[in-house]
């Protein structure tokens, strides 16, 4: 009978802790990838697509460079760019999403109708008709995918805004004569912090699959950086051959991905975020 | 006349009107009264009669997520304060006049310590610095009859049961020395022990201070040792006013007779056989 309560944090406490072990290994990856990677990732042999042996642990690629080493350092520039991006939806939709909700009225009508166009576009489409018309850099395309998450992250923060900000403690200070800038950052925000710890989560493994996709077609960072998106395209037609060249890379992509959703899975159940 | 005004608050032919779709309902309708300093002054009627919205007319406050518009005249130390901008009212607010409500479990920030919610308050009117507040904070703690305040202060809201969470609130409204105090429903919330330690401790800060009070209720068992003067409002009017003892003693209005008679009293408790 005890136990029937505490099952579900526990549960949740278990799902935060392994998706935060997993986090640490990508987090190690993206800042120190290419201190750890065993070979330079552009330095290409003869030895093409070998094997793996005792010295290329995962084998090589059609122009024989290491697999494993291409894995860490073409994982370090997505894991850049998805967080890169996401930190922007981020900003931008706190910014948003707290102005809408909190002023309400006029200027909750004109940013959310704003941000419906943007949310009604298929976010492929959207993200590689930006990415066409401006060029395929790493600077364009964290742009494009956090403009394509912003209108989702400002709706995740604008929903609670809207209850909390009619909290008798809002009231309460107005009544004490505090402004409502501080009011709006200091006594409403902190009160949705874990929904949008949840949603930054999702958001993050929605993410690594843009990233990954967009550079698949051939609109990520250009050549010869490795990333896992072009590593699959450019492994794509001899899977037959040496099939751990396109396992390797989808691997590391499920594996990202994952990562983000154990996290807010976990986060979610931990911060009973489902039942306000 | 002395030196001194005869009345700290003015407040002639208030009205308040709510619109909701374009459609708009008057709730307070053209009141007039006057508080005195140092005066306790209470507001008497059920949930709907427009007393809390009196009250928080003289805040300039308006409920969130709906537009209310305010006319007449409210005079606080003849300062005219529907005249005022928003930020000079924000200095008015919590300085001058200050507010309890109704329930204090909702009413502190859960995610600040109770300290810092007093310190911020301090620093933001009478701009000392964050020591000099901490300092006065635990003096403010204290004064409310909350004990070790010097360790408590560190402490969040949901450590501190109802009654405590009311005193923590009160030392947040009293902190800056207002002239006016206006306590909406302080004791609805809480057990009725702790309600007549909290009207006491009102009481004694009132006479401490010299502040006055605008004692807002619905329960004319609150009111009676507690103030002077009472306004009884019906319907966005006051219906009758009078010092405390002649208005219990003698209703005129059949409201307020309704009222008196509704305070449930042991000898009238009978069982049919």
């Amino acid at each position: 009978m005890s136990e029937a309560p505490t099952r579900p944090r526990s549960r949740g406490q278990l799902l935060f802790t392994i998706g935060i072990g997993m986090l640490i290994a990508l987090l190690v990856i993206a800042a120190f990838g290419p201190l750890i990677a065993p070979y330079n990732p552009s330095t290409t042999s003869p030895n093409s697509l070998a094997e793996p042996t005792a010295a290329h642990w995962l084998g090589t690629d059609s122009i024989g460079r290491d697999l494993l080493s291409r894995l860490i350092v073409g994982g370090r520039s997505t894991l850049i760019i998805t967080f890169a991006a996401v930190a922007l939806a981020l900003g931008a939709g706190l910014v948003l999403g707290l102005t809408s909700g909190y002023l309400g009225g006029k200027v909750d009508l004109t940013i959310m109708r704003l941000l419906d166009v943007v949310f009604a576009f298929p976010v492929f489409l959207l993200a590689i008709a930006v990415v066409a018309a401006l060029g395929p850099t790493v600077r364009n395309l964290i742009l494009t995918i956090a403009i394509v998450y912003t209108p989702a992250m400002a709706r995740v923060v604008r929903g609670p805004v809207l209850s909390v900000k009619r909290w008798d403690h809002v009231e309460a200070a107005r009544s004490v004569g505090v402004g409502e800038f501080a009011i709006a950052l200091r006594h409403v925000l902190p009160m949705v912090v874990s929904p949008i710890l949840v949603q930054t989560s999702l958001i993050l493994a929605n993410t690594i699959f843009t990233v990954t996709a967009l550079s698949f077609l051939g609109l990520g960072p250009p050549p010869p950086d490795p990333n896992w998106g072009s590593m699959l395209a450019e492994a794509r037609q001899f899977m037959e051959l040496a099939p751990l060249t396109v396992i390797g890379p989808a691997v590391a992509i499920v594996f990202a991905s994952l990562t983000f959703i154990v996290l807010a899975n976990g986060l979610r159940e931990m911060l009973d975020v489902g039942s306000r | 006349m002395t030196g001194a005004p005869a009345t700290l608050l003015e407040v002639r032919d208030l009205t308040a009107t709510f619109s909701r779709d374009g459609v708009p309902s008057r709730v307070v309708n053209a009141i007039s009264f006057d508080i005195a300093p140092g005066e306790a002054v209470g507001f008497v009627g059920e949930s709907g009669s427009g007393k809390s919205v009196t009250a928080r007319a003289v805040m300039r406050l308006a409920p969130e997520g709906s537009s209310i518009e305010w006319g007449g005249r409210i005079r606080f130390k003849g300062q005219e304060l529907l005249n005022l901008t928003e930020r000079e009212m924000r200095d008015v607010r919590g300085r001058r006049i200050a507010m309890v409500f109704q329930d204090p479990m909702a009413s502190l920030n859960p995610v600040m310590s109770v300290g810092q919610q007093i310190d911020d308050m301090l620093v933001r009117h009478t701009g000392v610095s964050a020591r000099a507040a901490r300092k006065r904070t635990v003096e403010l703690l204290s004064l409310v009859g909350i004990r070790d305040p010097q360790i408590r202060a560190d402490d969040f809201p949901h450590q501190f049961s109802g009654g405590m969470r009311q005193r923590v609130l009160i030392a947040i409204a009293v902190s800056c020395q207002p002239d006016l105090l206006i306590a909406d429903e302080p004791t609805t919330a809480l057990d009725v022990t702790v309600q007549a330690q909290i009207l006491r401790l009102l009481m004694r800060l009132r006479r401490e201070l010299g502040m006055a009070l605008m004692l807002i209720t619905h329960d004319f068992g609150v009111i009676a040792g507690m103030v002077e003067r009472v306004y009884v409002m019906h319907g966005g009017n006051i219906v009758e006013a009078g010092e405390v003892d002649a208005l219990f003693a003698e209703p005129k209005h059949a409201y307020t007779q309704a009222l008196l008679a509704a305070v449930p009293r042991i000898e009238s408790t009978r069982r049919p056989a």
